[in-house]
Order: structure tokens, then sequence, then C-alpha cells
């Protein structure tokens, strides 16, 4: 356990190590946040009963995605492993006495932690004080927000599951790109990343909450804000759980069948 | 001890002729070749030994460290390191051995050096005491004292080759796999390294395999050598059976390579 913990310290401190890079992201994400509340705004205007949402949760709704950005957009995969199928320097990963699946599990969480940690703290912390309903709503309860936080990082690690599914599947096809663009695409529309899910027609969205995505950032973004009954939260946590298991378990699989078959590119 | 006893290895690879033309042609119907990276390949090697690895670009010298450190799965024969099957038990297997790539880094790219020990320390489970020995001991024989505190995207080729070596060999591997070693070094940096390897084999007993295209490499560290090519062992002697007169090496070895026609 403790050498996955030190891959997890190392890239967390590397990942602390780029300011400039996170200065950028924080600009980045309150010029989108704000675009996205003035668009929700101008739909709220013509007609505030046809959402689903009220205006001010959909607005902490987009705050929080922001500032969690990093856990859960499905594009930010670590290039660096990638690389390392790409060219080889697998070869040396693999002279480790260590899981490939759990090391870069563990690097993955590292990675989209470090990035958070630098960036969501300013965006909420000045969110809080836009005035209402444009502004970061306080959560609904201590009880919501303790489920926020659970279900926050139940999402982190689906996603991360579901990154390593990529990872893993470029041993079979070499080049990330295809499946990048394929399985990124789905995410952020499947997700929630796009639109809320409650904003789905009401048929589609049973369905999609049934799908794997609609367990990464859908869950927590939506009780933060009070927005699901209680047996809507149970049946979500008891998704999320299943998600990450039956995804992990696949990933470790696929990742047994790899490396076994593996071609070290690059002589 | 090493065996491989009729190990054969082959990949695939697809071939096209240059053109625009051709790669339309390709995108219709491809044509594999398969290329016997390792043809039948037997060879013993003892506890404490220094074989010496060579043979031209594309023998099957990496495809042979790639398997007996179990990276890559023979397609048949049988490969037993100390009893164990190295691609069967990797992680079993890969506690106890060090491998250097040459061409490769195992270095993080955007942090100090000594980060990377210190991972390394951890992934090994090396006790602090003994790696506290091992770097003092590394960092000495190999001046890397001015190195360790600086990213290693930042070292020259030569510098990260040392950092490298050193890296391969914090957690005293038995058993040590050289993939071209020396490449880059200096030649005070290329007397250090190979002074470092006999002292590892005289005081620790390891075991060291060692593929080079450098022949004072093998002069200066091995006993033994293997000479493979076209995936076929060729010769298993020592250095003496292969100079026979006194000819500098590096014409004997050319002169071998264009007999066996490889």
């Amino acid at each position: 356990m403790k050498k996955y913990f030190s891959f997890f310290r190392l890239r967390f401190t590397m990942g602390l190590q780029y300011r400039a890079a996170a200065l950028a992201g924080i600009v980045t994400q309150f010029v989108w946040g704000f675009m996205e509340v003035m668009v929700y705004r101008a739909f709220y205007r013509a007609d505030a009963e046809a959402f689903p949402m009220s205006f001010s949760a959909t607005a902490s709704y987009i705050w929080l995605q922001q500032a969690f950005l990093a856990f859960f957009a499905a594009w930010m995969m670590e290039n660096e492993i990638f690389d390392s199928i790409i060219n080889g320097n697998i070869a040396y990963e693999l002279c480790r006495p260590v899981s490939i699946y759990h090391m870069w599990f563990a690097r993955s969480i590292a990675n989209r932690l470090s990035r958070a940690v630098l960036r969501c703290f300013p965006i909420l912390f000045v969110t809080a004080f836009v005035p209402k309903p444009y502004g970061m709503e306080a959560p609904a309860s201590l009880f919501h927000f303790c489920l926020f936080l659970l279900t926050l990082l139940l999402g982190l690690a689906v996603t991360v599951s579901f990154c390593m599914l990529v990872y893993v599947l470029t041993f079979f096809t070499i080049s990330p790109q295809g499946l990048r663009m394929v399985f990124t695409s789905a995410v952020e529309f499947l997700a929630g990343a796009v639109i809320p899910l409650p904003f789905f027609p009401e048929r589609v969205q049973r369905i999609m909450e049934l799908l794997p995505f609609a367990s990464m950032q859908n869950v927590a973004l939506r009780i933060y804000s009070g927005s699901m009954t209680m047996p809507q939260m149970q049946k979500a946590i008891a998704l999320q759980t299943f998600w990450l298991i039956a995804i992990t378990l696949a990933g470790r699989l696929l990742c047994r069948t790899a490396e076994l078959r593996v071609t070290v590119q690059g002589g | 001890m090493i065996t491989m006893d009729h190990v054969c290895k082959s990949y695939k690879i697809a071939k096209r002729n240059a053109g625009f033309g051709e790669a339309c042609k390709a995108l219709f119907h491809r044509e594999y070749e398969v290329i016997h990276a390792l043809n039948d390949v037997s060879f013993t090697i003892e506890d404490g030994e220094m074989v010496g690895y060579i043979g031209p670009n594309g023998a099957g010298k990496s495809s042979t460290i790639k398997i007996l450190s179990g990276i890559l799965t023979a397609d048949s024969g049988t490969v037993l390191v100390d009893g164990r099957v190295p691609y069967k038990n990797r992680i079993e297997h890969v506690r106890q051995i060090g491998v250097v790539f040459g061409q490769r880094t195992q270095l993080w790219w955007d942090v100090p050096v000594i980060d990377s020990f210190e991972l390394l320390r951890d992934i090994y489970s090396i006790s602090k005491a003994q790696y506290k020995q091992s770097l003092e001991e590394l960092t000495g024989l190999l001046r890397l004292e001015e190195l360790l505190r600086s990213p290693a995207r930042q070292l020259s080729l030569g510098q990260r080759m040392r950092c490298e070596i050193a890296a391969s060999l914090l957690h005293r591997p038995q058993l040590l796999f050289l993939d071209e070693p020396t490449i880059g070094l200096d030649a005070v940096s290329k007397l250090a390294v190979r002074d470092f390897i006999l002292k590892q084999n005289k005081i620790h007993g390891t075991t060291v395999i060692l593929t080079t295209h450098d022949m004072q490499d093998i002069e200066a560290l091995t006993s033994r050598i293997i000479l493979i090519g076209k995936g076929r062992i060729l010769m298993d002697g020592t250095l003496d059976d292969i100079k026979r007169g006194n000819d500098s090496i590096d014409e004997t070895v050319a002169e071998l390579y264009r007999a066996y026609d490889i």
C-alpha cells in the first residue's frame, strides 16, 4: 500500500509545481462559469417554471462544476501514461514490483487532486460572495454537505476508473486518439458536463441515470443544493458504488490480459 | 541461475513499399511479415557470472533481456530465472532484478532525481539504513552529488545515464540486466560505470548480463560472451575464443558478423 501512496505523493507534489497552469485554469473557469450562468439566466427569464432546478441551484451546479473541473473532466487524462505505451518506456514500469493498474490509478487520482486543490479554493471563495442567485449558495444542510463530499470522492474514483479503461485499451490499439475522442465525448455529454442531467427529457434521463456516466459529477453537484430526494440519493450512491467496483474489476481484468501480450514499441 | 531452453519469440510487422500508391493499397490489403526475433535460443548462466551478449542491430538481444526481465512473454520454450518463470509471476520476479535500458528513462521528468530515487525506495520497500548506504555508495562511485537535486529533464544524456544506473541498483539486485548501459557516457563516467559494475560483481556476487555495441565494455567486464544473430545463438565462449589473433576487438567482432552472414 505504501508504494502506491508514494506514487500518489510524488504525482501530487509534481502537480503542485505548475503555478502558471493553475492560474490560467482559474481564469478560464471563471470566464466559462460566468458565461454559462448568463446563458441560463436568459433561459430562465423566458420561463423559469419550465426548469427542473431553481436558477440558484443551477448556478451552484455550474460553479461547483468549474471548481472541481479537474476531478471530472474526462479529457484530462495522463499523457505520460499514453506516451509510455507509445514510445515503449512502459518497459521500465513493467520491471517494478507493482501492479500497473494500481500504480496508474494512484497517479491519476493524485494528478486530479493536485489540480483541483490549486484551483477550487479561489473559485469557491469568490463565487460565495457573488450576489444571489448568480453566485454559489451554501449547501442545503450539513447532512447534504457530508453526502456531497462522499459522492464527490466516489465520483472522482468512478471517473478515474473509467479513464483507466482507456489507458489499458491503448495497449491494444497503440494510438490513444480514437479511443480518447469517443470516450471523452461520451462522458462530457452523458455525465452532465454540458447540461445537467435533469434538463434532459424524462425518458432519456431515466436511462442516463443508470449509466456509469451519471455516477461521475452528476450526483455530487446535485446533492449539494438539495435537488435530490432521499430515495434518489440512496439509489445514486448505490449506483456509484456498483459502477466503481464493476469498472475497476473490468479494468484490472483487461490489464492482466494486456500485460501478457504487450509489445514494447521502439526496440 | 538462468536457463533459457528452446525459446522462440516472433513479432508481426506490417510492411509496405514507399509512396502514396502503396499507402492506399495498404488500406485494403495489408502485408505482414513475421519476424523471428528469437529462434530456438538456449543457454544457461550460473550465479555470479558476467556475460556479454552481443550481436548486430536487430539480432534479438533486447528481446532476450525483456523476456528475462518478465516484460515480454515467450511464444514457446521455457525460461527459468532462479526457479521463476519471469512473465508468469512478474511482480515476484522483478523484485529480485535490476534493469537498465540505455535508451529509455525511468526518472520522473519534471522532479529532482532524488524524488525518483525515494519513490523507488518505497516501491522496493528498501529499509532506511540500506537506502542510505546504497545511495551514499552510488553517489560516491558515480559522482552524483551535483545531480541529485536537479530535475531529470535538465540533465545531459550522460549525467542522466549515471542517475539511471544508480536508480536500477538502489535495491541491490542479485541479478542485473544492462541493455546498452554506456550510451552517451564520457570517458571518465564510462570507466566509473565499468569499475562500479565490476565491484558489484565482486562484492555482492551480482550476476550481470550486458548487451552493448561497445566492445571495450565487453573486454573490461565480461568473461563469457554469447553471440546472437538473426535470433539464433551462434557462439558461446570466452573473449579469447573470439579474439584468437591480436586484432582489435572491434574488427574481430565485425569479421565475426561477416563470417556468420548476420
